[in-house]
């Protein structure tokens, strides 16, 4: 049983990540990382990194993950039946990689993601760029350039609907689970 | 018979629990393995081959009958899973399969295996194995006397969508000894489910089963004219270690009534794919123009059949786990 309420629409999305973009550019010259790659996490990371990818000008295309294959709850929830391959068509060895999640809240999913990235070699960097920075975080694991952080409460999940038009969505669950690595 | 296959392979939730048969499964859990084979097909381009899903779990090959090829692709899948493997292969009496068979279980259960890859001589071995395993391990039929041989018929589904896409409009021939031949058993039943156009079987009367037409496919007795307009011709191995008494004059005379030649296929669909599931009998079933050939889609069904091999097992072993930890679960 949940009830949703819509947070944010395309538009206001659009000039969050515009300005992620801008603050992940200056991100990226302070560090001195050139010639970076961009890898989005299925489904709304994917979404979110479209369109940094076009802002920032990136010259590989766009790498896609599904981390079915490596997540940590498979053995409690099942596989997700719609698996789509994961697509990196360019080296990763020695790469400068930005990588790219919808929400971050607990940590698994961007913890399986690394472990698929290493799968293909080893990257010079990873930086982690996400629209939605929550709590309930359960790993060591912080985004580098976040859109927003919404206060929300643990029984409370956020949500990205898209790809056209993407909106975001606050659910309320009446039992508590961890939602994003399901999503 | 298909209500028992279901109450047996599938759980409460529709999900698949053991792979024994194709009988009684259904369209989307067909197109479930499918699908996920897909994700498992793209893996072999990737530096690192294996992904992380089985990792801790043991995975036992049970071989009552000898098969390199089959026993390499199941041991080559759970590794790539990141499974760990044991091969054992047993010869027994077939006197003494039952209580051996059951003994033979409890022992391996004891070193705490998950899931068993079962081939046997006798038709229905890896039902009864499944039916006498503890609940929580799972057991995948790599082909069970004449009955079933449901990851073989699934590997050619994958290889026929693969070059076909939709299974709707196609005409399908199988080709030789079906009457001794699980591939074909489990072939006719997943083509039928997928829902093409028509199934049809080729080959002399004594290699044909009598309940061909029962099995919803079509009956020809003469090649040429069988193999008019199919889209995908399955040619089947010559069972000469199954055949007892004389079905056949001679291996020769077989080739030249049923072999396939290039001429023959001229009346197959320009663009017909060939299959086989190996080992070839080179002039017997086939002329080496036509296995060597730009139709012959053989190799890749061996490449196939692993991805479809990680896709069952993984999804046999989501709910193996998930059962267990609902069990675990307060209420």
């Amino acid at each position: 049983m949940t009830d949703t309420k819509l947070f944010m629409q395309h538009d206001a999305i659009h000039d969050l990540v515009e300005g992620m973009a801008r603050v992940l550019r200056h991100r990226l010259q302070d560090r001195g990382f050139d010639d970076p790659a961009m890898i989005g996490i299925h489904t709304g990371g994917v979404w979110i990194a479209e369109q940094l990818h076009r802002l920032l000008g990136i010259r590989d295309p766009l790498g896609q993950l599904d981390i079915s294959f490596y997540r940590d709850d498979f053995t409690r929830i099942g596989m997700n039946p719609k698996v789509r391959p994961s697509a990196i068509d360019f080296e990763v060895e020695d790469r400068h990689i930005i990588l790219v999640d919808d929400v971050v809240q607990s940590g698994r999913t961007i913890r399986a993601a690394l472990n698929e990235i290493f799968d293909y070699g080893r990257p010079a960097s990873v930086t982690l760029v996400t629209l939605i920075e929550r709590s309930g975080r359960e790993l060591p694991i912080q985004p580098d350039v976040s859109g927003l952080r919404p206060p929300l409460e643990p029984q409370e999940h956020i949500r990205l609907n898209g790809p056209a038009p993407l909106s975001l969505e606050i659910g309320r669950s009446h039992t508590h689970r961890h939602q994003e690595t399901q999503d | 018979m298909a209500n028992q296959n279901q109450d047996l392979q599938l759980d409460d939730q529709g999900r698949l629990r053991h792979f024994l048969t194709i009988d009684g499964l259904g369209r989307d859990l067909l197109t479930e393995i499918l699908d996920t084979a897909e994700s498992f097909a793209s893996l072999p381009g990737r530096p690192v081959k294996k992904v992380p899903l089985l990792r801790g779990k043991i995975i036992t090959n049970l071989f009552f009958e000898n098969s390199t090829r089959t026993r390499t692709t199941f041991e080559l899948a759970a590794k790539l899973l990141s499974a760990d493997v044991i091969n054992f292969n047993v010869s027994v009496s077939a006197t003494s399969k039952g209580e051996t068979l059951l003994d033979t279980l409890r022992n391996l259960e004891a070193m705490h295996t998950d899931m068993f890859v079962v081939r046997h001589a006798q038709s229905g071995a890896a039902h009864f194995i499944a039916g006498q395993a503890a609940p929580g391990v799972s057991v995948v039929n790599a082909g069970d006397g004449q009955h079933a041989h449901p990851t073989q018929a699934m590997l050619d589904m994958f290889t026929i969508r693969k070059h076909k896409g939709d299974f709707t409009p196609l005409r399908v021939a199988i080709v030789g000894d079906v009457l001794h031949s699980r591939v074909a058993r489990s072939q006719i039943l997943a083509l039928n489910t997928l829902g093409v156009t028509e199934v049809r079987v080729i080959g002399p009367r004594t290699l044909l089963p009598g309940e061909a037409r029962a099995m919803g496919v079509h009956v020809y007795h003469n090649l040429e004219d069988g193999v008019r307009d199919v889209d995908v011709v399955i040619m089947l191995r010559l069972q000469n270690e199954r055949m007892k008494g004389a079905l056949l004059p001679s291996q020769h005379e077989y080739f030249q009534l049923y072999g396939l030649t290039d001429e023959r296929l001229e009346n197959a669909r320009p663009d017909a794919i060939v299959m086989h599931p190996g080992p070839i009998n080179r002039g017997v079933e086939m002329d080496s123009a036509v296995a060597d050939g730009p139709r012959s889609v053989i190799l890749q069904q061996v490449s196939y059949g692993i991805a479809i091999r990680m896709a069952v097992m993984s999804m046999a072993m989501q709910v193996r786990t998930a059962a267990a930890s609902k069990e675990e679960a307060p209420a």
